[in-house]
């Protein structure tokens, strides 16, 4: 357990040195507060279109965060020869992929809280009440989310040649869930056997990753997800990172690591 | 000197620079077809911005129901129209659009049943002064694409709502100047000049205008909106009635009755219009020299 939080602590170290996190959250920053401060026909209490853009903002560069992190992990100490002495401590294959897992979901987590800190600031600012429970229950799903796609990322990482194709396919993995994901089903009844049951199996075997954007409820001031449908989703998101895992260590413990 | 060499010949580059631009700027303005007045999003969008003003005057209408709102996979299911933005409980428009809105319908599989519970189910549209939300994506449309006529029609609608009257001018006026020809802008403005500011001498002139630019498009083979025709016509009669004249009044409803879907309505206030006229005339024919 201490080698993988070992691993875990210097992905997070490489988070907070890198420049991307900042990056993305000053330009979501500035993006959010530029079109917060547009006057529209005089309405000091419109709110909900700065709340959608945020949001989307906060989406796309975890999205970003997650993926950028995880792709390059493995293949960058592969490409820098850490990976040996790295194996040679004792560190197993398993607690690599585990560190490495931990590391960049525990980051990600990190750069969330920092984000919707200041999405609750923004919204808070305008709306003058803070629903802090909705807002604690979209950060855990869209973390638990991430988790899966972290999972995802570093079984590609092991997969592909390059961390750019693996980010490249991982995003449009990703982004292809969450977009057509839910529509799979429709989709595959209007079509003609065999076809139908090819999109319907994969309907049911593609993380549904859109149950997990509770955007809408937030932007539209709606109820809270029940918390047993949220612990149910959660343990939906924990055994599909278990099942991306175990196949990144699969794959990884046969992997020749010389370039 | 040798030192400095360097960066007095920057300097003069600089310098160079400066003053070509200066002859320059004038002169290239004519060189572009593109007119001064195109802001950024035209300049970086072209006419593609037409795309995302259709987009965004859609995200208006998913604002206004809260979310709530027919995928590309449910096009059946999808307003056709805009005539629900602008409808009340209880109108025909709005009693179609709730039945259009039953999109749902019962889960097919777990996989649907369980993420229903992480979107919004329930149709039901803005109020309580929260209607406004929309106003931005409105904004937003209009900038977009300025010859989007519902895109001002709409918000004009929402605005006088709101009680903001001026705002709500403000805008129509701007869809005027970005389409001349629109009866259907015509037609609002006359309605917030008659209705709101209660100007029935403004409104008299507008919606004059918005029959004539009606007649026009006929005239022009562009097939106007009957119905629009019918509307203008309808409330400029009113407007005729409250203000006596009521032979300017039949001819207006006259008008209306060819385009109207409830001819019969309108035949029967003509009917007790002309009473009303034959009545008045024999008072007025001792006056008459």
């Amino acid at each position: 357990m201490n080698t993988v939080s070992a691993l875990a602590g210097v992905v997070i170290k490489e988070l907070y040195r890198r420049k991307d996190f900042y990056v993305l959250f000053f330009l979501t920053a500035v993006i959010t507060l530029v079109m917060g401060s547009v006057s529209f026909f005089h309405d000091a209490k419109i709110v909900r279109y700065v709340k959608e853009i945020a949001l989307l903002l906060i989406w796309v560069s975890a999205l970003v965060i997650a993926i950028g992190t995880t792709a390059r992990q493995i293949p960058a100490e592969r490409e820098s020869r850490t990976i040996f002495p790295l194996l040679a401590k004792p560190v197993t294959r398993w607690q690599v992929i585990l560190g490495k897992f931990a590391g960049c979901w525990l980051a990600c987590g990190l750069a969330l809280i920092v984000f919707y800190l200041f999405f609750g600031v923004v919204s808070g600012s305008r709306e003058h009440h803070w629903p802090l429970l909705n807002f604690c229950q979209a950060l855990w799903l869209q973390w638990v989310m991430l988790g899966v796609v972290v999972a995802f990322v570093l079984l590609g990482s092991v997969v592909f040649a390059a961390p750019s194709s693996n980010a490249t396919i991982s995003f449009i993995v990703v982004l292809g869930i969450l977009v057509l994901g839910r529509y799979l089903n429709q989709v595959a009844l209007q079509q003609p056997e065999p076809l139908c049951a090819v999109i319907y199996g994969l309907y049911f075997l593609i993380p549904h990753l859109e149950w997990f954007d509770v955007r809408d409820l937030i932007i539209y001031d709606q109820h809270l997800v029940g918390w047993v449908d949220c612990g149910l989703a959660t343990l939906y998101a924990v055994l599909y990172m278990a099942v991306f895992l175990v196949g990144a260590w699969l794959v990884f413990r046969r992997k020749p690591l010389n370039l | 000197m040798k030192r400095f060499a360097p960066y007095l010949v920057l300097l003069l580059l600089l310098a160079a620079c400066f003053s070509l631009a200066t002859v320059l700027q004038e002169r290239s303005a004519s060189w572009s077809k593109r007119g001064a007045s195109d802001n950024v999003l035209n300049v970086l969008l072209g006419d593609g911005r037409r795309l995302f003003a259709n987009h965004f005057f859609v995200q208006a209408d998913i604002s206004f129901h809260s979310g709530y709102y027919p995928s590309i996979f449910d096009q059946a299911s999808r307003p056709k129209d805009t005539s629900h933005m602008t409808a009340k409980e209880g109108e025909p428009a709005e009693e179609e659009h709730e039945k259009q809105m039953n999109f749902l319908g019962p889960p097919r599989d777990w996989i649907e049943r369980f993420g229903r519970h992480f979107i919004i189910t329930e149709h039901t549209h803005l109020e309580g002064h929260k209607e406004s939300e929309i106003l931005p994506w409105l904004k937003l449309a209009a900038e977009l694409d300025p010859q989007k006529i519902e895109t001002y029609t709409v918000a004009a609608y929402w605005l006088r709502d709101l009680g903001k009257i001026k705002e709500a001018e403000r805008f129509l006026r701007e869809g005027l100047l970005n389409n001349p020809d629109s009866y259907d802008i015509l037609f609002d403005l006359g309605r917030l000049y008659y209705e709101s500011n209660h100007d029935a001498a403004r409104a008299r002139k507008i919606w004059d205008l918005a029959l004539r630019r009606w007649s026009e498009q006929e005239a022009a083979n562009k097939k106007p909106d009957l119905l629009k025709l019918d509307d203008i016509a309808v409330n400029l009669s009113h407007l005729e009635q409250t203000e006596g004249n009521l032979a300017r009044a039949v001819q207006l409803l006259e008008l209306a009755k060819k385009a109207s879907p409830h001819p019969d309505v309108l035949q029967q206030q003509i009917a007790e219009l002309k009473q009303k006229l034959a009545t008045r005339a024999p008072a007025a024919a001792p006056k008459a020299p």
